[in-house]
């Protein structure tokens, strides 16, 4: 699961209200290389919560993204690589997701998070 | 053959060997492939190279987001069955792929997703597989998540095998209901064999954007990307009633009798010898008030002018 996709995801557990960003608990995680494609990257910017996405690279040891952002960053093509990497080439293999407000873990197994729900929470 | 939905729930049907077995056939592949191929020419995504993040629900072994892949886009696969998950695994497909049941809804953060496809899946939502599922339900949740995952503007393309009309309709008002505009797509619908149907959704306030694009014709063997021949004179479109349905038509109130009425009206009885009262003298400008008694209260009367 590469973190543009934790970036989205979020919890919906019954009853939970602020089920973003999922926690990241991390047995095993990967890097594949993805091509780098900068519209994709420059449309994703606006949709990207950049605190959970630096969180996120953190824990799995990328720590090149700045802390703040805003949208003139975007002409560099150094930021855009940095920011394609975490996004795309970080994948998270074993470990779990979990929910910031239940403490409920999502297990991931090679590289599927498992979101189901049990039928008490949905 | 019966269809698969009446046989056992999709987590169960789809198992090892129906998956692998699924993903081998050239015909499946074939058939999938072309869906997904018409799914995200009726997602009409903007004509200008970007990928997009689209979600593919239903993805299965990765046939459909393949296609979604080799059209440049990233995407992001849903699928109830570990076992054509770990399918997809093997064949390394290039999305992500989630272990989730659609009927439970879908996690995600609202507005984030540029558009969703499905093959062959949402028909599965109508079965009620365990005591605790409600179809309703399911649908409700499913309908409810996608709206508020999806960008505004954003489409959902629905390849569906509905089991009959009442299925068809309980999806779509399902759909309407979550606050999408669209109908039905059907490609060739005169025949049996390669008929297919296609929900289209949009979601936010129905435009001249979001018209439900024209089925497909003639012959399955023309190619998947060849336009459509839009003919207008037979309507291949099952389109749903407008979601803004026209106002009541308001009752005409006439305000009184016209003054050309009135005087029509006493030249007739003029002509039957009638005694018709004269015209009312007025001074221009103000009213004429006529007072009369009844049980001991006195009631005004107002008339107008002339």
């Amino acid at each position: 699961m590469r973190l543009l996709t934790h970036n989205m995801l979020s919890c919906n557990i019954k009853g939970v209200t602020n089920g973003f960003p999922l926690g990241l608990e991390i047995v095993k995680h990967e890097v594949k290389e993805v091509e780098f494609n900068s519209d994709f990257i420059r449309n994703m910017f606006v949709k990207i919560e950049w605190k959970a996405l630096v969180d996120a690279a953190k824990s799995m040891g990328y720590e090149e993204l700045p802390e703040e952002v805003d949208s003139s960053m975007l002409e560099s093509d150094e930021f855009l690589k940095r920011f394609h990497h975490a996004l795309l080439e970080l994948h998270l293999e074993e470990g779990a997701l979990v929910c910031p407000e239940t403490g409920r873990k999502f297990p991931v197994v090679k590289g599927i998070p498992n979101m189901l729900l049990n039928e008490d929470e949905v | 053959m019966s269809r698969p939905e009446f046989q056992a729930p999709p987590e169960i049907f789809y198992n090892e060997s129906e998956a692998r077995k699924y993903t081998s056939s050239s015909r499946i592949t074939e058939i999938q492939a072309k869906l997904s191929e018409r799914a995200l020419e009726l997602l009409a995504l903007p004509d200008d190279d970007v990928p997009r993040l689209l979600l593919d629900i239903g993805c299965g072994s990765g046939l459909s987001g393949e296609t979604l892949s080799e059209n440049g886009h990233q995407w992001i696969g849903l699928d109830i069955s570990d076992s054509m998950l770990n399918v997809a695994l093997e064949r390394e497909v290039e999305g992500d792929l989630l272990l989730s049941d659609m009927g439970q809804g879908l996690g995600f953060r609202d507005g984030v997703i540029d558009g969703a496809i499905s093959i062959s899946a949402v028909q599965w939502l109508c079965n009620a597989d365990r005591s605790s599922h409600n179809p309703r339900l399911r649908l409700k949740a499913f309908f409810g998540s996608l709206y508020r995952c999806l960008a505004r503007g954003a489409r959902a393309v629905f390849q569906v095998y509905p089991e009959s009309n009442d299925q068809r309709e309980l999806i779509l008002g399902f759909a309407m209901r979550a606050g999408f505009a669209g109908g039905v797509v059907v490609d060739f619908p005169h025949s049996s064999k390669s008929r297919k149907e296609y929900l289209v959704l949009t979601c936010g306030a129905p435009s001249l954007s979001t018209a439900v694009p024209s089925g497909k014709e003639g012959d399955e063997e023309e190619s998947c990307s060849e336009d459509e021949g839009s003919d207008d004179e037979e309507n291949k479109t099952v389109s749903m009633a407008d979601r803004q349905r026209p106002k009541k038509r308001q009752k005409i109130n006439k305000k009184g009798k016209s003054r050309e009425w009135v005087l029509k009206k006493k030249e007739q009885m003029r002509k039957k010898g009638n005694v018709v009262k004269k015209k009312m003298t007025t001074v221009p400008g103000s009213l004429i008030w006529e007072i009369i008694k009844r049980n001991n209260a006195f009631l005004v009367k107002e008339f107008g002018n002339g």
